[in-house]
């Protein structure tokens, strides 16, 4: 009985999916509701309730992908992974004024380029506190507080160790995953409640996952704008870090 | 019917990721550079066009709707696929490198946005469930 349960759920994996984040939606919800009496927004509950089940997940499979490498909610995999991710995320654009995105366009531009390189020489200089002085060593962990694409891209490319290549992963990873609590926390203080302040954040910290899942949390209207130009950050992170940025690093170290 | 709004999405899903990638090969990055943003100023033109002819039915519309509405649960799944057990595993570098990474660019938000022009004007309160918050805290801050 047990078994035919968890193979069918196993079967039909992507419905489960379904049903599982709409209790935990639902869950998310009351509890904002009732324990921070809206303080906290419901879907900043849910993400970190998503958080917490996937290093649940995480440290009793040993596996890279969550809560859904547990048999039972593989469906979130696909759910939450990025062909339907960007579907969604598109479809956030439908009834933004075009405007809007034109006037904020520039700045968005200059976030971009200051977004990667703020973030790269953050991680250069960490790299360099904990005593990497190899030029590759300190390109690619500074290429992973970029983001975590960014990083063994960047690594691989300049043949860096898979140690060191891993750690780089690990530090967009820790960036993504402070982006989704940090920014609804800081929303606020940060002026972050309109299109042109959601351009340039997109564009700062671009770290595609983050950015959306923070803004989610924060206000979804601002999805669509911040979405917009971190969506190029990744790509130019990847164009940046193995060629420009590591000539920079070689030449100082 | 719900099944153009759904196909138009895919439409300019696949033609704005195409572009994307025809970009990142012509600077020789095998990245995708920004595909997605293409494909969403792709929906925003080729609706307002559809729109302003009168040409985009509210079945249609339902198709893009839904899946703008599913974002959330969609982001809240992603959450729960995230490595977060490889983040915190990674040791004191990886924290601290993603830590001082996060914490530089939220702080130049207010920098680069400057003074609030007329364009950086905050959006209307939801009218939905987040209205109630928002003017509890409203208050909060007179009495203060």
């Amino acid at each position: 009985m047990n078994d035919s349960i968890v193979s069918l759920v196993d079967k039909y994996h992507l419905i489960a999916a379904f049903a599982v984040v709409g209790l935990t939606m639902y869950v998310a919800y009351w509890l904002s509701r009732h324990l921070t009496a809206g303080r906290l927004h419901g879907s900043a509950i849910a993400i970190i309730i998503g958080l917490v089940l996937a290093y649940v997940g995480g440290v009793s499979t040993g596996g890279s992908k969550g809560l859904s490498d547990v048999t039972l909610f593989s469906g979130l995999g696909l759910m939450g992974g990025g062909m339907l991710r960007d579907l969604a995320i598109i479809a956030t654009a439908y009834g933004v004024r075009f405007q809007e995105i034109k006037k904020a366009g520039l700045r968005g531009v200059i976030a971009l380029f200051l977004g990667v390189l703020v973030s790269f020489v953050a991680g250069a200089v960490v790299a360099v506190g904990f005593g990497y002085t190899d030029p590759v060593d300190i390109t690619t962990i500074a290429a992973g507080a970029v983001t975590y694409i960014v990083g063994p891209v960047t690594g691989a490319t300049l043949g860096a160790s898979s140690e060191v290549i891993a750690l780089s992963i690990a530090a967009g990873l820790v960036k993504s995953i402070l982006t989704m609590i940090a920014t609804p926390a800081t929303a606020r203080l940060i002026g972050l409640d309109n299109p042109r302040s959601a351009m340039i954040f997109g564009g700062l910290i671009g770290t595609t996952s983050g950015v959306a899942a923070g803004l989610a949390a924060t206000d979804a209207r601002l999805v669509p704008y911040g979405a917009m130009t971190a969506t190029f950050y990744t790509g130019l992170g990847i164009l940046l870090a193995p060629t420009v940025l590591f000539l920079a690093v070689r030449a100082l170290f | 019917m719900v099944i153009y709004g759904v196909a138009l999405l895919a439409g300019c899903m696949l033609v704005g990721l195409i572009i994307g990638d025809v970009l990142g090969q012509l600077l020789g990055i095998s990245a995708n550079l920004g595909g997605v943003g293409i494909a969403m100023l792709l929906l925003i033109f080729v609706t307002g066009y559809l729109k302003d002819r009168g040409k985009l039915p509210e079945a249609t519309e339902s198709g893009i709707n839904f899946w703008n509405a599913m974002y959330i649960p969609i982001v809240v799944a992603m959450a729960a696929s995230q490595n977060v057990a490889a983040a915190f595993s990674g040791g004191m570098v990886a924290i601290v490198a993603g830590v001082l990474a996060v914490a530089l660019g939220l702080a130049l938000v207010p920098v680069l946005t400057g003074k609030k022009g007329e364009d950086a004007q905050p959006l209307d309160p939801p009218a939905s469930a987040a209205m109630p918050p928002s003017r509890a805290t409203t208050s909060d801050r007179s009495a203060r």
